[in-house]
C-alpha cells in the first residue's frame, strides 16, 4: 500500500509530497523524499520500553511506573527545567507549557542552541518574510547565507527555490540567480552564481558594508571588507537592487557565529533597506521539524518563543540567563525533562556534566547520547509517522503531521498529560 | 440538566426589543428557556445592567500574525503579566497578549464571542490551534480573499458563479465564517512592493480593479447565502485624502439582503482622512457618515484610536511597510503565497500628535454622527486603534460630552480647527451602547439565528451583568463609573455557565468555533475542478490534500452553519 502527500517530520522544510509504501504493517519505501527523509522513515532500532537507570543498570518498566516516577522527580524538583520539543507536535508543546507553568520550572526549546539569535534580532527590528511558496512563485534572486541547504535541507531549493518552477518566471532555474555566502566552500556555493566568501566572523562588517552601498554610500567602503572585495560586494548591491523579488535564507553560519543577534539585525535592516528599491524577504532556515512550532506555541501560552521562566509565578524571559545551557551551566536547575531531543549531543561539557548529577527524565522513541545521561527514558510514538499532530514549517505555514501505521506506543501528548495528571494527583492527596 | 436562574436583573436586550426592564432570564443546559424548576442554581443580578454577552465583530486575538506580533515584542509581554490563580494560567501582554490573557480579559468585559477579523487560509490551522485555547469566547474567523489567486482569475473572466465556488470550496476548506477583504489587490501588488491607488487602478498581471473584486465578492457572498456579508478593508488605509476612495466604495455598494447589511466596511475611522498630506490632515468624517446615513446597506466599525501604545497588525502589507516608514520603529511583513499579505508594527498614540489627535477624534465623530446605532459597531480593530481592554473608555467618551470635552482640551492644541468632535453634543444612552457592543454585531454577523447577541427563548444564555444601576448614575457626569462599571461584570455567563466574576475566571471553558459550509452542487466543486487542481500542484507549496484544515482542529462543540446557495 502506498500512502500519498506524507508529510516527513525530519527537518524545518516539511516536504508534504512523500510517497510511503507501507506492507504488512511496516514502511518499506520512500518516494520523493531525500536521503535523510529516508533514514528516518525507514529506520528500524528503537526503545522498546521504559528503562529507569539504578546506578549502572537500566531496568525495564512499564509505563505506570515510569509516569509515576517522573511524576515523583518533578514534583520533588524546586526548579525543573523542560527541554527540547523540536521534535514533537504541537499538541505535546502546550501540554509541556502547562507542566511547566503547574511546577514552577523553566521551559526552553532547541531554539536556544539554533536560531534564538534569529529571534533576538528579530525582536529588535522585525523580520519581513513570506511563505515559501511566495519566493517559488516570484523570487528571480536567491541568498543563501550561513547555509548549505544542499546538505541540511536538501530538498529546499527544489522545491521552494533555485530549482522550484514558479508561476511568474517561466524558466526558473535559468532566469533565477543564485548568491551563496559562507566561510568556506560548500555543495551549494558550488551552484552559486555569486559565491561570496569572507573571512570567519566577517559577516556583520560585510552586511554593514552591504547596507552602506545600498543607500548610496560607495566612497565609505574600503578595497576589502572581511576578506570580500568592493568590487564583488559592488555587483551583489547591483544584483539585489537589480531583482524584482529577492529573498535571503540565512542559516547557524550567521546566528552563532562572531556577533550572533547582531548579524541578524544587520540582515533585517538590509533587507528592509532593499525593500524601499524592489521586494525583498528574509527567512531563517530551521533546522527541526517542528522548532518553529515550538516557537508558535511557547508564544501564544506564555508570550516568549523560548526561554520561558515561570519561578516568580509570571512569565519571565531573558535569553541568556532563562535558556537551557544556561541554567545547566550555573548548575541552577535540579531536575530536567526532555522530550524529543539530544542536549547531551550538542551542549558544552559542563552542562552535561550537571545532567549527569541531577536526575533527568527523557522522552523520546529512540536511543541517542541522551539516553545516557537520563534516569528514565520513555519511549513514544513517532509522530508524523505514528501520530499525528501539529507541526510548524520554516516559513510558519502549519501542518498536520499524519499517522500512518499503527503502534502501540503512547505519544509524547499522551505521556505528558498523564505526568501532568499525576503531579495533580500527588498534590490535592497532601 | 443544568438550569440556572438570574433574578432581578436590568435588562436591555435590543433584538428583543427590550429596553430596561427587571426580569429573571432562565437557562437550561445553555438555552434561555421560559422558566426552570426551583432547584436552579440562582443568580441574583440585584437590579444591574444586564446585557447579552458582548459581541466582538472585528478584533485580531489568534492566528498567525498576532503570534507574530508578541513574538517580536518581549517588551509588550512585560506589560500585562499575571500569576496564576485557580482556573486562571499565569499570563502577559499588553496589546498582543497571549491566548489566555486575551479570553480573560474579555469575559472581564463580558464578551462572549468574538471574530478574528483576517485569517489566511494557507495557514488557517494556526488559528483554529489558538482558538482551541481561547476557551471562555465563542469563535469564528473571516477569511482573507483579497488576493486569492483563483477569485481575481475567474473576476478577470467575469465568472461570478466561479468566484462563489472558490469562495465556499476555500471557507469550508478552512473552517471559515466569513470573506474578508483587506486592501483588495494592494496585498497582490505587494508581492511585488507595490501597491494600488484607490478602487479603479489596474493590478499587475491580472487586469482588474479592487472594484471589481468587490463588486464580484459581494455577489457571490450573496450567492452562496452566507451569513455574514463581505468584510471589507478599504484600500488606501491611513492616507491623507482616502475619504473619496471610501465614499466611492460606499456609493457603489448595493442593497442585495433584506436581512443585514450588503457590505461591512471595517475600521472606518482608517478611512476618513481629509487632506492632502499629512500638514494639512483633516477629518472627513462628516461626509462618510453623510454617505453611511444614506446606505442602510452598509454597516461600519469604528476602528477607534486611544492614546498609548499597541501593536499595528493587518494583512494590508503595503500599508505597514509605508507606516514603519513613517515610524522607523521594527517592522515584519508576511506575504501567504497566491492569496495574501501581512504587516505588524508597534506604535504610540500619542495626544501631542496631531495627526493622532485628530486620528482619535474621527472615530468619535463616526460613532455620534451615524444616526443609526445598528449602521455601527463599537471596536478599536483590536489591537491597532487600541487594545480592547479600552472599550470601556470609548463607551464614556460616547455617553459623556463632558468627559469628551475634557478628554479633547488635553489633546494637540491645532486639533480643534481640523475636526468635528467639539460641536457634537450627542450623549449615547445605554441602550445605544448595547445596539453598538453586541446586538448590531450580532446581527451585522448573522448570528442571531444561531442564538447569538440577545436573550431571547432558544438563544444560548450568553450574558453579562455589569456593577451599574442605571438610575442610581449619571453617565453624562459620571463617566468615571461607567467606565469601572464596564471594566469588570458581576458575572459574566456563558452558554449558562457563570464563567467569570468580578474579573476572575471560575473555569477552564468550553468554546465553540462557529464556522461555514456552502452546500455547492456537484459541477461547481473546485475540488474537481483540473485548473484548481493545478494551482495546488504547480504553485502552492503544499499539496491540496494536506490544505484543509482538519476536523481534529474544531472541538467537538463547533457550530457548522451550512447554508443554501443558489449556484
Ligand atoms: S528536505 Fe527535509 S522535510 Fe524535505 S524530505 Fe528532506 S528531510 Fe524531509
Amino acid at each position: 500500500m502506498m500512502k500519498k502527500n506524507v508529510i516527513c517530520p525530519f527537518c524545518g522544510c516539511l516536504c508534504d509530497d512523500l510517497g510511503i509504501t507501507i506492507e504488512d504493517g511496516k514502511i518499506t519505501g520512500v518516494d520523493n523524499g531525500c536521503s535523510l527523509a529516508k533514514a528516518k522513515f525507514l529506520r528500524k532500532e528503537r526503545l522498546q520500553s521504559p528503562v529507569i537507570r539504578r546506578g549502572n543498570e537500566t531496568i525495564q518498566t512499564g509505563y505506570e511506573e515510569a509516569v509515576t516516577y517522573a511524576a515523583e522527580i518533578l514534583n520533588n524538583a524546586q526548579r525543573p527545567l523542560f527541554f527540547g520539543w523540536s521534535g514533537t507536535q504541537g499538541e505535546a508543546q502546550a501540554k509541556g507549557v502547562h507542566l511547566c507553568m503547574l511546577l514552577g520550572g523553566v521551559i526552553d526549546n532547541t531554539s536556544s542552541l539554533c536560531h534564538g539569535p534569529s529571534i533576538m534580532g528579530i525582536q529588535e527590528v522585525g523580520h519581513p518574510g513570506c511563505t515559501l511558496g511566495q519566493v517559488k512563485n516570484r523570487a528571480d534572486l536567491i541568498i543563501y547565507w550561513g547555509c548549505n541547504p544542499l546538505e541540511s535541507h536538501p530538498r529546499h531549493m527544489s522545491r521552494y527555490t533555485t530549482y522550484a518552477d514558479g508561476f511568474f518566471l517561466k524558466n526558473a532555474f535559468r532566469e533565477r540567480k543564485l548568491i551563496v555566502v559562507d566561510v568556506r566552500k560548500t555543495m551549494s556555493s558550488d551552484i552559486a552564481d555569486e559565491f561570496i566568501q569572507i573571512e570567519q566572523g566577517g559577516d556583520y562588517a560585510v552586511l554593514s558594508a552591504l547596507r552602506a552601498m545600498v543607500r548610496g554610500e560607495d566612497e565609505i567602503i574600503p578595497d576589502m571588507v572581511s576578506g570580500v572585495s568592493k568590487s564583488q560586494l559592488k555587483r551583489i548591491v547591483e544584483m539585489c537592487k537589480g531583482a524584482k523579488f529577492g529573498a535571503l535564507f540565512f542559516g547557524l553560519g550567521l546566528t552563532m557565529s562572531r556577533h550572533k543577534y547582531k548579524n541578524i539585525r544587520n540582515a533585517v535592516e538590509l533587507t528592509e533597506e532593499l525593500s524601499r528599491h524592489t521586494k525583498f524577504t528574509i527567512s531563517p532556515m530551521r533546522g527541526h521539524w517542528n522548532v518553529y512550532g515550538a516557537n508558535e506555541v511557547f508564544t501564544w501560552m506564555t508570550g516568549y518563543p523560548y526561554a520561558v521562566d515561570f519561578a516568580k509565578g509570571i512569565p519571565f524571559y531573558n535569553p541568556g540567563e532563562t535558556t537551557a545551557a544556561d541554567i545547566l551551566f550555573r548548575k541552577e536547575c535540579d531536575a530536567l525533562m526532555i522530550v524529543s531531543s539530544d542536549p547531551a549531543a550538542h551542549m558544552p561539557k559542563k552542562c552535561v556534566e550537571h545532567m549527569a548529577n541531577i536526575p533527568v527524565i527523557h522522552i523520546d522513541p529512540h536511543k541517542n547520547c541522551t539516553s545516557f545521561f537520563s534516569d528514565i527514558q520513555i519511549p513514544v510514538a513517532i509522530t508524523g509517522i505514528e501520530a499525528s499532530g501539529t507541526a510548524y514549517r520554516m516559513d510558519g505555514v502549519p501542518l498536520r503531521t499524519k499517522k500512518i501505521i499503527e503502534t502501540d506506543f503512547p505519544t509524547d501528548t499522551d505521556i505528558i498529560s498523564r505526568i501532568y495528571e499525576k503531579i495533580q494527583e500527588m498534590r490535592n492527596s497532601v | 440538566m443544568s438550569e440556572l436562574l438570574v433574578k432581578n436583573a436590568y435588562v436591555i436586550d435590543p433584538i428583543n426589543d427590550i429596553k430596561g426592564e427587571i426580569m429573571d432570564i432562565a437557562i437550561r443546559d445553555k438555552m434561555i428557556v421560559e422558566s426552570v424548576g426551583s432547584s436552579a442554581e440562582v443568580v441574583d443580578a440585584k437590579g444591574c445592567l444586564t446585557l447579552p454577552g458582548g459581541v466582538d465583530s472585528h478584533t485580531h486575538i489568534c492566528g498567525t500574525k498576532v503570534n507574530f506580533g508578541r513574538y517580536m515584542s518581549p517588551e509588550d509581554m512585560r506589560a500585562g503579566r499575571g500569576r496564576a490563580q485557580p482556573y486562571m494560567y499565569p499570563v502577559s501582554g499588553y496589546s498582543v497578549p497571549t491566548v489566555y490573557a486575551n479570553t480573560y480579559r474579555y469575559s472581564a468585559l463580558g464578551y462572549t464571542t468574538v471574530l478574528e477579523g483576517a485569517m489566511a487560509p494557507l495557514e488557517a490551522r494556526h488559528t483554529h490551534e489558538e482558538f482551541f485555547f481561547t476557551s471562555l469566547q465563542d469563535t469564528m474567523a473571516n477569511t482573507l480573499f483579497d488576493g486569492n489567486w483563483s477569485v481575481m482569475e475567474a473576476v478577470a473572466d467575469k465568472d461570478l458563479k466561479r468566484v462563489a465556488a472558490v469562495v465556499g470550496w476555500t471557507l469550508a476548506a478552512v473552517k471559515g465564517f466569513g470573506v474578508k477583504v483587506t486592501n483588495p489587490g494592494g496585498t497582490e501588488m505587494w508581492g511585488w512592493g507595490k501597491d494600488v491607488g484607490c478602487i479603479h487602478q489596474k493590478i499587475d498581471h491580472f487586469g482588474i480593479t479592487p472594484a471589481e473584486i468587490i463588486d464580484y465578492l459581494i455577489q457571490a457572498n450573496e450567492l452562496l447565502n452566507l451569513p455574514h456579508s463581505v468584510h471589507l478593508h478599504c484600500n488606501n488605509l491611513g492616507k491623507p485624502g482616502n475619504y473619496k476612495c471610501t465614499l466611492e466604495t460606499m456609493q457603489r455598494t448595493p442593497d442585495l439582503n433584506d436581512k443585514r447589511q450588503t457590505l461591512y466596511m471595517t475600521h472606518v475611522q482608517f478611512h476618513s482622512y481629509g487632506g492632502t498630506k499629512w500638514s494639512d490632515f483633516c477629518s472627513k468624517s462628516d461626509d462618510v457618515a453623510w454617505m453611511l446615513n444614506r446606505k442602510p446597506q452598509i454597516a461600519i466599525d469604528m476602528g477607534q484610536v486611544m492614546f498609548g501604545k499597541t501593536t499595528t497588525m493587518t494583512a494590508d502589507g503595503p500599508m505597514e511597510f509605508n507606516l514603519f516608514r513613517l515610524y522607523n520603529n521594527k517592522w515584519s511583513n508576511h506575504d501567504v503565497e497566491l492569496e495574501t499579505g501581512s504587516g505588524i508594527i508597534p506604535v504610540l498614540y500619542s495626544r501631542k500628535n496631531l495627526v493622532n489627535s485628530i486620528m482619535w477624534s474621527i472615530g468619535l465623530e463616526l460613532a455620534l454622527m451615524a444616526k443609526n446605532p445598528w449602521q455601527c459597531m463599537l471596536a478599536t480593530d483590536n489591537p491597532n486603534g487600541a487594545p480592547f481592554v479600552k472599550y470601556p473608555e470609548i463607551i464614556a467618551l460616547l455617553m459623556s460630552s463632558r468627559y469628551r470635552n475634557e478628554e479633547f482640551s488635553k489633546v494637540h492644541p491645532n486639533t480643534e480647527n481640523r475636526v468635528h468632535l467639539p460641536s457634537l453634543d450627542r450623549e449615547m444612552d445605554f441602550y445605544e451602547i448595547a445596539v453598538m457592543t453586541r446586538a448590531a454585531q450580532a446581527k451585522a454577523l448573522g448570528i442571531t439565528g444561531i442564538g447569538k447577541g440577545h436573550l431571547g427563548e432558544g438563544a444560548y444564555g450568553d450574558i453579562a451583568i455589569y456593577p451599574i444601576k442605571t438610575d442610581d448614575i449619571d453617565p453624562a457626569a459620571e463617566y468615571e463609573k461607567i467606565i469601572k462599571g464596564f471594566s469588570s461584570t458581576d458575572y459574566t455567563i456563558k452558554s449558562g455557565r457563570v464563567i467569570s466574576r468580578d474579573g476572575n475566571c471560575l473555569l477552564n471553558g468550553n468554546n465553540r468555533t462557529i464556522w461555514v459550509k456552502p452546500k455547492i452542487p456537484d459541477e461547481y466543486d473546485m475540488s474537481k475542478d483540473p485548473e484548481f487542481i493545478k494551482k495546488f500542484e504547480r504553485y502552492y507549496s503544499v499539496s491540496m490534500e494536506n490544505y484543509p484544515v482538519e476536523e481534529a482542529y474544531l472541538n467537538q462543540r463547533n457550530i457548522c452553519i451550512e447554508t443554501e446557495t443558489k449556484l
